[in-house]
């Protein structure tokens, strides 16, 4: 080992000699004696090292000298002269020569001074660092390049591999015509004729003449567009021309001209237009008009009015300014009266001319073609109420007026008797005025569709009058849909027949009618009574008959014993199969009669109410008590905890209500089925947070028992495609179009990092420098 | 527009004249495209107008689907084309497509298909999620497309019967449709006089090919009734109870006195189930390959006919069932009790899923419809109820009888067919699977005998009564579906075909499980087990792997990220976090308050106000 490290160390030596000369290239002339000087020097080292052999002192730091074994690898250690060396000393001696052969060496030692000194290099791991981070970032950016083509892919319905497709060749129909030829008689025929005519044989739409003849055609049409097309931009440049150059104009004046006649023509135009078209020019102004008091362009709000508001207390210009928009933005605003104004005065004559027709015509002609019907409907509602008050007195009595329906209905009616018959019937009139009270009662009555029996009853009995009215409501009530079915049953057409030719004779007294229509009421009254009575009979008992049918409606849904014995709509049909016998209203009341009876004994209602119950306290969870008695209060035997705090610790239990809660003859049973929940779905899969969102995925069926064949082949197409017998290669760039350069980029990720580009270097030098 | 004159002959001379000084040239095919461009000119208008005519029916219903794909794919495709260029539209004849893109689909129909329901919101979602979600609605979309357009294959069409203005059909009576309709029609009404075994039960095989029949004295007999060759006839000795065809035509269950027998076409003897025994009625399910069977000892007992096994014996509780119906829409068996009530039942639950009280006295019979939405029953107070199977099971109709209806049936088009002694009734309402009319009957018929049995006959109008003197078929127009699925139940289909359809029908076979009120359940996800699933998840993982992340402020810079900022502002999220929290609780707990408070007022109202509780009350024992 020693002797290793001796050698070692005369090697260095040997080496700092070579590097202390370092320009050994050209002589330098030393003395002799220094030579000498370093001859024994070296010896004197040798000993010493040889000395050191021996193990004592091994390590001794050598006194000094040029070189020395720790001298360090850079500079010259100048410990014995005490001043630092100089290159400028160095060369004090070449100067003062300025000797030829020395021109190369001080040129070389400017070079020297010139470079720089090279950096540390740094360390092995951090370089290893950079550059990994360097590759990574390359890398990285190479590989994004895949990203669309991956997110694509698994977006795909469908992938099929092998990827690279044969371009099937289309090859166009010509080129395959060209190669064949008519060989069969009928081809040749064919072909004769269509070379016959003319006729294009392979691609070609047209003929050759129609071909020709759309040439011909197109150029002159072409020439022709052409020209207009010509005309039309250069007039355009010559108005844009123009209009550049009066644009360029700087003249006040001649702008101020240009302003007042332009000014001038609106004017003259407006008054041409207002001869001819005298609306359309009162629309102008009004739109002037409205203009102005939306924009308040003239009320002193602009950028340029402000500014002469400023000015306004000095110059007398800009104050008059001021004035003048003032004054033209009321005379704007009143503009619309004045023409309102002007427009009336040229009505003026046309209304003395109006005067003298009867106001009933100009009424009409007023109000078709006045401007503004609000403003002119004054002059003619004085007549029009002289003409309501005319109907008003025309019109039978106010009482016949008061409220109801049928009373409307009846007021023509009512005229014609009066204009008929005006002095005989008045008592009639009277008495019928009093019985369309009662009919308005009973009308009422039925809107409400109370429907009590005892009252039509009364009305029926004492006056047949009555059922005049009664009929003569009756179709007009019906279409509300409010009457309730057993009185839409009714054969409404047997009573409105009556009706329908009593209008014509309702001039004949009343006594008349009523013997009339005495047989058919009474018809019909057996008619619908004993439906109807059927109906209150069954359900006297129950206590429904009072309350209103709407509500019943309503109850219906809650009420148990009413759901059950609720009464067909059509009891009583009119057709009755012709093979049944026909049952009579009486006897089906004795049947149901008869059925009540045999179901008295076992209540049906009540046991499943009992059942529902239960099953309501079966299913129920319980609620979870926590009290403990005597915590915080006195607790033995006898004493409860208070109901506060037994409120306080009860937890009720959870849980949607019943489904059945508001059928009360339901009982559904809120069991989970066990047996089918395990064939559900019980993990959502990935992209899904909520099982909502999953199940509308998988609500459309995919069986081809629900679809159609093509449905259901484009349902279930695999995800992945396959040829057999073909080899499957990763995916090329050339296969999703990446012709160029993402192949040489692959290739230096791949060649990496042996071998790095000079780009890469320069990126990795500067990284090193930051 | 502008081309009308010239087209139009009398044009003025004028013009003429004028045309002639442009010297405007006549192109042999100007007519042709004068046409065209104004058939096909790109301004709206005129194009809309010519959808209009196309399909008058469009405009009222398009505003329902403007965004889907069905409008779109009507009208949008067309436009490009038009507008790409004129020429390579007109193929090489010169003629030009006068309806341009593909058909029209009418709306309403295409709606039938689309299943799923867009009126449930939806939670927010992911922008993957979504994809997802827009993926199922186009298919959907593209898939109710196609189906709509294949319902033009559908070509035949229901008959039915009407009466001249005023004419009652219910008087029209056999002899005279059978005079009406072709022979063809006119042979499928025929009467079997069999008075010697006793009142029939009959049943149709699922095809509507075949006609089972068993007499109450033993007398079982099943041939193809259109032909009219007979399959087997045999007397099993025995009194018949019903009579059934399990999934073809080829076994016969039948319910004897004391056991249940299988039989072949050929009238031999297969199986004797002892496990089913003294059944009254049987009810077959096709797709679950279950038969059901109903006993005087009160089970319901369902049999596995392709296994032989028995999957459930359910104990009715109700005593003798003789009243029993399937729902053709989800599987579920309907039983009748003698205490008004029906009861719905599923093999999977030991319980009925629904009991309805539906009448006074006993339940006489039940038929539901084959869109499993109505359901009538008859019951011994006379009475005839149409209830609604939506969930709500409320009576729709009644109506009462004067004798009662013994037997019920609904046919495939939602006639209902009442057999009351001798006579039958049926109802019809207004178009397809629509709630008959009980008012006024389609069809009577009288009968020699009081009727045993009925059903309507699988895609034939025509109604099949056994009675005590024998069978009667009957015939009823617009009773059945025109239209057959020839993959699904074939009348016309051979041997080789049923084989097949057979080993089909089985491979599909549903599990008997899932048989439940909501057939569509099984698109749904058991949201139970998922939350107890996610919950043990949690559990087990010790944190919530899809809860939010607490908040981490994002660093800041230029020095104002030291930590005690970041730290006030975690703390700032926090409480706004925690005062959310507190402000819904006590909103919900006010919400509790006022409930309570509305409920002691309630209370309070119905009890009297008692005294004011004394010092002394105590001591009260």
């Amino acid at each position: 080992m020693t002797a290793s490290r001796v050698a070692e160390s005369l090697l260095a030596l040997s080496q700092q000699e070579e590097l202390v000369d370092l320009p050994k290239n050209h002589p330098l002339s030393v003395s002799e004696d220094e030579e000498d000087s370093d001859r024994e020097r070296k010896h004197q080292k040798l000993l010493e090292a040889i000395s050191s052999l021996d193990g004592k002192n091994r390590r001794k730091v050598a006194e000094r000298s040029e070189a020395g074994l720790k001298v360090s690898e850079f500079n010259v250690s100048s410990e014995g002269s005490g001043e630092k060396l100089v290159l400028a000393d160095l060369l004090e001696p070449a100067k003062t020569s300025s000797s030829p052969s020395l021109a190369t060496v001080k040129k070389q030692l400017n070079r020297v001074k010139s470079k720089k000194t090279v950096r540390l290099p740094l360390h092995k791991e951090e370089v290893e660092r950079i550059l990994r981070e360097l590759a990574f970032n390359k890398t990285s950016q190479v590989l994004s390049k895949w990203d669309p083509i991956v997110l694509k892919n698994r977006q795909a319905n469908q992938l099929v591999f092998p990827l690279e497709k044969e371009q099937s060749a289309f090859a166009p129909i010509e080129h395959v015509l060209s190669g064949w030829t008519a060989r069969t008689l009928l081809e040749q025929k064919v072909f004769n004729l269509l070379h016959k005519n003319k006729q294009p044989v392979t691609d070609h739409f047209l003929t050759p003449m129609e071909k020709a003849s759309l040439k011909a055609m197109s150029l002159e049409e072409a020439k022709m567009h052409q020209a207009e097309l010509q005309r039309a931009r250069a007039l355009q440049s010559y108005y844009e021309a123009r209009a550049q150059r009066e644009k360029k104009i700087k003249s006040k004046k001649y702008h101020k001209i240009v302003k007042k006649e332009k000014a001038k023509k609106a004017l003259k135009a407006f008054e041409q237009l207002g001869k001819v078209n005298p609306t359309v020019a009162l629309e102008k102004l009004e739109k002037a008009r409205i203009m102005e008091r939306m924009s308040l362009k003239h009320q002193n709000s602009g950028k340029w009015a402000k500014s002469k508001v400023i000015m306004a207390k000095y110059d007398l210009e800009a104050h008059q300014a001021m004035q003048e928009q003032l004054s033209k933005n009321k005379e704007l605003m009143q503009k619309l009266q004045i023409a309102l104004e002007s427009e009336e005065e040229e009505r003026g004559p046309e209304e003395v001319e109006e005067l003298l027709i009867p106001g009933v015509v100009n009424k009409v002609q007023m109000n078709a073609d006045g401007p503004n019907p609000w403003m002119l409907s004054s002059c003619t509602q004085d007549s029009r109420e002289a003409e309501t008050h005319e109907d008003l007195e025309e019109l039978p009595e106010p009482v016949a007026h008061e409220v109801s329906e049928s009373e409307v209905d009846e007021g023509p009616v009512a005229e014609e008797e009066i204009l008929l018959k005006e002095f005989e019937e008045w008592r009639s009139l009277r008495r019928r005025s009093e019985l369309s009270q009662d009919a308005e009662l009973v009308g009422s009555q039925e809107t409400k569709e109370s429907s009590s029996q005892e009252k039509l009853s009364e009305l029926r009995a004492p006056s047949q009058r009555f059922k005049e009215n009664h009929q003569s409501w009756k179709p007009k009530a019906s279409p509300t849909g409010t009457v309730p079915q057993a009185h839409r049953e009714e054969p409404s057409l047997e009573e409105e027949e009556p009706l329908l030719l009593q209008r014509p004779k309702r001039v004949q007294t009343l006594e008349e009618l009523e013997e009339l229509e005495k047989e058919e009421c009474s018809q019909s009254q057996e008619f619908f009574r004993p439906g109807l009575e059927g109906q209150q009979l069954e359900r006297n008992p129950n206590n429904l008959s009072n309350a209103p049918k709407e509500k019943k409606k309503k109850e219906q849904m809650l009420d148990l014993q009413n759901l059950l014995t609720t009464k067909s709509p059509s009891v009583r049909s009119l057709a009755v199969p012709t093979t049944l016998k026909e049952v009579d209203d009486e006897e089906e009341r004795d049947q149901k009669q008869m059925i009540k009876e045999a179901f008295a004994g076992d209540d049906v209602i009540k046991d499943f109410l009992k059942e529902k119950r239960d099953t309501i306290e079966a299913s129920k969870s319980k609620d979870m008590d926590l009290t403990l008695p005597g915590w915080g209060k006195w607790g033995g035997m006898g004493l409860k905890p208070s109901a506060k705090k037994r409120r306080h610790f009860l937890i009720k239990a959870p849980g949607p209500p019943r489904k059945d809660k508001n059928f009360p003859n339901v009982i559904i049973n809120e069991k989970r089925n066990i047996h089918a929940a395990a064939h559900q779905v019980q993990v959502l899969p990935y992209p899904f947070t909520h099982h909502s969102q999953f199940e509308r995925t998988v609500q459309t069926p995919i069986g081809s028992t629900w679809n159609t064949q093509r449905a259901f082949q484009k349902l279930t197409t695999p995800k992945v495609v396959t040829k057999p017998g073909h080899i499957i290669k990763p995916i090329k760039a050339e296969d999703v179009g990446y012709w160029s350069s993402s192949r040489s980029d692959l290739s230096v990720m791949q060649r990496y990092p042996k071998q790095l580009s000079m780009s890469h270097k320069k990126q990795l030098k500067k990284n090193s420098v930051d | 527009m502008e081309t009308a004159p010239k087209l139009g002959r009398d044009v003025p001379p004028k013009k003429d004249k004028l045309q002639a000084k442009r010297k405007k040239p006549r192109r042999y095919w100007e007519e042709e495209t004068a046409q065209s461009a104004a058939g096909a000119s790109p301004g709206p208008p005129s194009n809309k107008k010519r959808n209009q005519e196309l399909r008058p029916q469009r405009p009222k219903n398009t505003h329902i689907l403007k965004k889907s794909r069905i409008s779109k794919k009507l009208q949008v495709p067309k436009k490009p084309r038009e507008r790409k260029n004129p020429e390579s539209q007109r193929s090489l004849s010169g003629a030009q497509d006068p309806f341009p893109g593909p058909a029209p689909v009418p709306v309403d129909v295409v709606q039938k298909f689309c299943r799923i329901d867009k009126s449930k919101k939806l939670p927010r979602c992911r922008s993957k999620t979504r994809n997802r979600l827009k993926v199922a609605e186009t298919e959907e979309e593209e898939t109710s497309v196609t189906a709509a357009r294949s319902e033009l294959l559908l070509a035949e069409e229901p008959g039915f019967l009407e009466g001249e203005d005023g004419e009652d059909t219910a008087k029209i009576l056999q002899a005279d449709i059978v005079e009406a309709v072709d022979i063809a029609s006119a042979a499928k009404h025929f009467d079997l006089n069999l008075r010697q075994f006793g009142p029939y039960r009959v049943n149709y095989s699922r095809t509507g090919r075949h006609l089972a029949f068993g007499g109450r004295r033993g007398h079982v007999a099943a041939l193809d009734w259109v032909t009219k060759k007979l399959m087997c006839e045999i007397n099993v000795m025995e009194a018949v109870r019903d009579i059934r065809f399990l999934h073809s035509e080829a076994l016969l269950a039948v319910a004897q006195n004391r056991w249940l027998y299988i039989y072949d076409n050929q009238g031999i003897e297969l199986h004797c189930i002892r496990r089913c025994d003294r059944v009254t009625r049987l009810e077959f399910l096709p797709f679950h390959f279950l038969l059901a069977t109903a006993s005087e000892t009160g089970f319901l007992t369902y049999l596995d006919v392709s296994v032989g096994k028995i999957v459930a014996a359910l104990n009715a509780r109700a005593g003798r069932l003789d009243v029993m119906t399937q729902n053709p829409y989800n599987a579920v068996i309907h039983l009748g009790h003698s205490n008004g009530t029906v009861s719905l039942w599923s093999p999977a639950v030991k319980e009925p899923l629904v009991k309805i009280l539906c009448h006074r006295g006993g339940v006489r019979a039940v038929a539901v419809d084959s869109t499993g939405t109505y359901m009538a029953t008859s019951g011994l107070d006379h009475q005839l109820k149409i209830f609604d199977l939506r969930g709500t099971y409320q009576p729709l109709r009644a109506r009462t009888l004067p004798q009662g209806a013994g037997h019920l049936a609904f046919s495939q088009r939602g006639l209902l067919a009442a057999g009351m002694g001798d006579v039958v009734n049926i109802w019809a309402g207004h178009g397809k699977a629509s709630l008959p009319s009980l008012e006024q009957p389609y069809l009577t018929h009288r009968l020699s005998g009081p009727v045993h049995g009925l059903q309507f006959c699988p895609f034939e109008d025509v109604l099949g009564l056994g009675h005590s003197g024998g069978i009667t078929s009957m015939l009823v127009p617009g009773s059945a579906e025109p239209n057959f699925d020839g993959l699904e139940s074939n009348p016309y289909r051979s041997r080789k075909q049923r084989q097949e359809w057979e080993v089909k029908a089985l491979l599909e076979k549903v599990p008997a499980e899932l048989i439940c009120l909501d057939p569509r359940a099984l698109a749904e996800v058991d949201v139970i087990s998922l939350e107890q699933k996610k919950k043990e998840r949690i559990e087990r993982l010790g944190y919530d792997p899809e809860a939010k992340t607490p908040f981490q402020p994002k660093p800041k810079q230029k020095g104002r990220s030291s930590t005690a900022s970041l730290v006030k502002r975690k703390r700032k999220v926090m409480d706004k976090e925690h005062r959310d929290k507190v402000r819904q609780s006590l909103e919900q707990q006010q919400q509790q308050q006022e409930q309570q408070q509305q409920q002691q007022h309630k209370q309070e109202k119905a009890k009297p106000m008692r005294a004011r509780p004394s010092a002394l009350d105590r001591f009260v024992r």
